[in-house]
């Protein structure tokens, strides 16, 4: 049963600093989108459309991480602006691939990278919406999982409260009956530690899971850590592992902050 | 009956034979560095002359020597996925005008066989029969799926390190129910029927008798497993010392170790947790129940209104091993462990159920 028009939610998408990929998840749902088209009124997505609507906005969709000055302006202005507000991938949740930066000198890359570094206006960290807002609800991934959007959608248009799987990607793995890659090759996969979201993405290919998706509930990285270090895998290389797309979300951090001295700056 | 004998050549028409009975065959196969049961059409599809070295959180396959037809121990998954399905759809529902639809999915399974089952893999069986089927509210897609399944058993005759279900009476010899049962020597299979169509099958296939000599080195070899088996865990008084010792310092010391993966429980052959998710569609039309294999490690297992009442890793492990080797035994009437030992291989973070056991089941004042 749709709504009657005048009464659909108004949905606006946002991003800060980000790559666009998970507002492309959005355009990649396609006659799903049409579907969700059909149910709100997408009043704001830059992506999509040049025409916006001003807010108040029933939900808005932030894409991206705090990494200016400007950018906390401009997420203030939203938060006021929406009712419900999400937060859509790494960026979002946990200051991206960007979040880097956090372990390192910014004017100095900015000198290296830039013919005009004073041109350069950034903060000397990447961090999560919420370290700066109230966010009512978070979806993980590098991108997020478009399945994963719809079923937040739909759950939150049939007025129930949106719950997204907190367990970790070894039950997927397990369910979809894929072969440990920890027990059989001695990758250092980060799946025993990283919420589910992906369907095993990586592990399905033979691969070692870099924990795109961040920490799942009850996650224990530092056991974790502790065992990869027992089978003979360096300090900096677990380092760079935990601190990779999520690594600035404090489990990983402090994990990746744990392993001592020679883990202490990425290469 | 009296002992049969199968030669080499005969396991070819032994598979055969179940697919002309219109059966989906599984059998042990290799695929992605571990073996597994896995649809076969012939009997080349079979992992042959391939054995496992297996140890706490290691697993690898290696040519074997002996060039054996089930030279390897077991593999990541044992029949649990082949009867209880990782995630099916059980219900859904759909919306009408003023009204609303259900449609029911009960399972409508081939009929299956199994080759190369293994006694902990069969004991394992019987008890997730028992769990699923024995109680008031039997499980409709597990029946039916498990109701008419051919049991081809091999004994075991080479065991894993991580293996120990001698300890517990559940191998190296087949004990649960089966239809035939097969022993692997150098030239061939001691092969016993447990069933009417279990006879029916091996005098189809002309089984021979087998020798005296044949039977003693059966004998020979199914004692030499359990004698080669290096891991163990009593079961008598376990349960008693486990409640006893519910606040026992090593709760803390494996809290340290594990990382709460559950992976354990997703390799348990007679873990039975399941959750269900409903997903509705987009425009509001239509909604589906999916049940899925659950695990005691997971938040939501622990959540009951409004509160998680095994927030730490702690409690977490201690719910999953008081469970399996002592709440079952009330339960269900036995320990809910078979010696399979995949909890130990196939932990990431290297925990054995055995070291922990005992060293749960001596009182801290003594440990």
């Amino acid at each position: 049963m749709s709504a009657a028009p005048a009464s659909r939610p108004r949905v606006a998408v946002f991003k800060l600093a980000s790559c666009d990929g998970c507002q492309v998840v959005f355009l990649n749902l396609e006659e799903r989108l049409l579907a969700l088209a059909g149910r709100v009124e997408i009043a704001h997505f830059l992506e999509a459309s040049s025409q916006v609507q001003p807010g108040p906005y029933d939900v808005s969709f932030v894409e991206g991480s705090v990494t200016s000055a400007r950018d906390v302006e401009r997420l203030l202005a939203i938060r006021r602006s929406s009712r419900v507000l999400v937060t859509i991938g790494a960026c979002a949740t946990a200051g991206g691939i960007q979040a880097l930066r956090n372990w390192a000198d910014v004017e100095e890359m900015a000198r290296a990278v830039y013919p005009r570094p004073e041109w350069i206006e950034a903060l000397s960290t990447s961090t999560p919406i919420a370290e700066h807002v109230k966010v009512d609800f978070e979806i993980s991934g590098c991108p997020i999982d478009g399945a994963e959007l719809v079923q937040f959608v739909t759950q939150l248009l049939a007025g129930a409260t949106p719950r997204l799987a907190e367990h970790d990607v070894c039950l997927d793995c397990k369910r979809l009956g894929r072969v440990c890659v920890v027990v059989t090759r001695g990758l250092p996969c980060l799946g025993p530690v990283t919420r589910s979201g992906c369907g095993a993405l990586c592990p399905s290919m033979r691969r070692d899971c870099y924990g795109c998706f961040g920490p799942c509930a009850g996650a224990e990285p530092r056991a974790l850590a502790h065992r990869y270090r027992t089978m003979g895998i360096p300090p900096d290389e677990l380092a760079r592992r935990f601190r990779g797309i999520t690594g600035a979300l404090g489990p990983f951090r402090e994990t990746a902050d744990g392993l001592g001295p020679d883990a202490h700056h990425p290469r | 009956m009296p002992t049969r004998f199968l030669d080499r050549s005969l396991l070819a028409a032994l598979v055969e034979a179940l697919l002309r009975r219109g059966r989906t065959v599984y059998g042990p196969v290799s695929a992605d560095g571990a073996i597994g049961f896995d649809e076969i059409h012939d009997v080349t599809e079979l992992a042959c002359a391939l054995r496992d070295v297996q140890e706490p959180g290691r697993y690898r396959i290696e040519a074997d020597p002996g060039g054996a037809t089930f030279g390897v121990a077991n593999g990541p998954s044992g029949l649990k996925r082949l009867f209880l399905a990782p995630s099916e759809s059980v219900l859904a529902v759909a919306r009408g005008v003023g009204t609303f639809h259900v449609e029911d999915r009960a399972a409508q399974p081939e009929p299956i066989a199994v080759l190369g089952a293994r006694p902990c893999d069969l004991a394992a069986l019987a008890i997730q029969d028992r769990v699923l089927l024995g109680g008031r509210y039997p499980e409709p897609r597990y029946g039916a799926r498990r109701r008419d399944a051919f049991l081809v058993a091999v004994n075991c005759t080479r065991a894993a390190s991580t293996c120990f279900c001698a300890s517990l009476g559940d191998g190296p010899e087949v004990t649960a129910p089966h239809d035939v049962a097969l022993t692997e020597l150098a030239t061939g299979f001691v092969a016993h029927a447990s069933s009417a169509r279990g006879r029916v099958l091996l005098d189809e296939l002309g089984a021979r008798e087998a020798s005296a000599a044949e039977q003693a080195e059966e004998r020979a070899a199914l004692a030499r497993c359990a004698y080669d088996q290096c891991r163990s865990l009593e079961p008598a008084g376990l349960a008693d010392a486990l409640y006893a010792n519910l606040d026992h310092p090593r709760w803390d010391e494996v809290a340290e170790r594990c990382v709460a993966c559950g992976n354990c429980t997703m390799v348990c052959p007679t873990c039975f947790c399941q959750t269900t998710s409903d997903h509705l569609s987009l425009d509001g039309e239509r909604a589906e129940r999916t049940r899925s294999w659950d695990s005691c490690f997971t938040p939501d297992h622990g959540y009951v209104h409004g509160k998680n009442y095994r927030p730490h890793t702690r409690e977490k492990y201690r719910q999953w091993l008081t469970h399996k080797l002592a709440g079952w035994v009330e339960q269900f009437g036995r320990s809910g462990c078979v010696g399979c030992g995949r909890c130990i291989t196939w932990c990431p973070a290297a925990i054995d159920l055995t070291e922990e056991a005992a060293a749960l089941r001596v009182a801290p004042r003594d440990a």
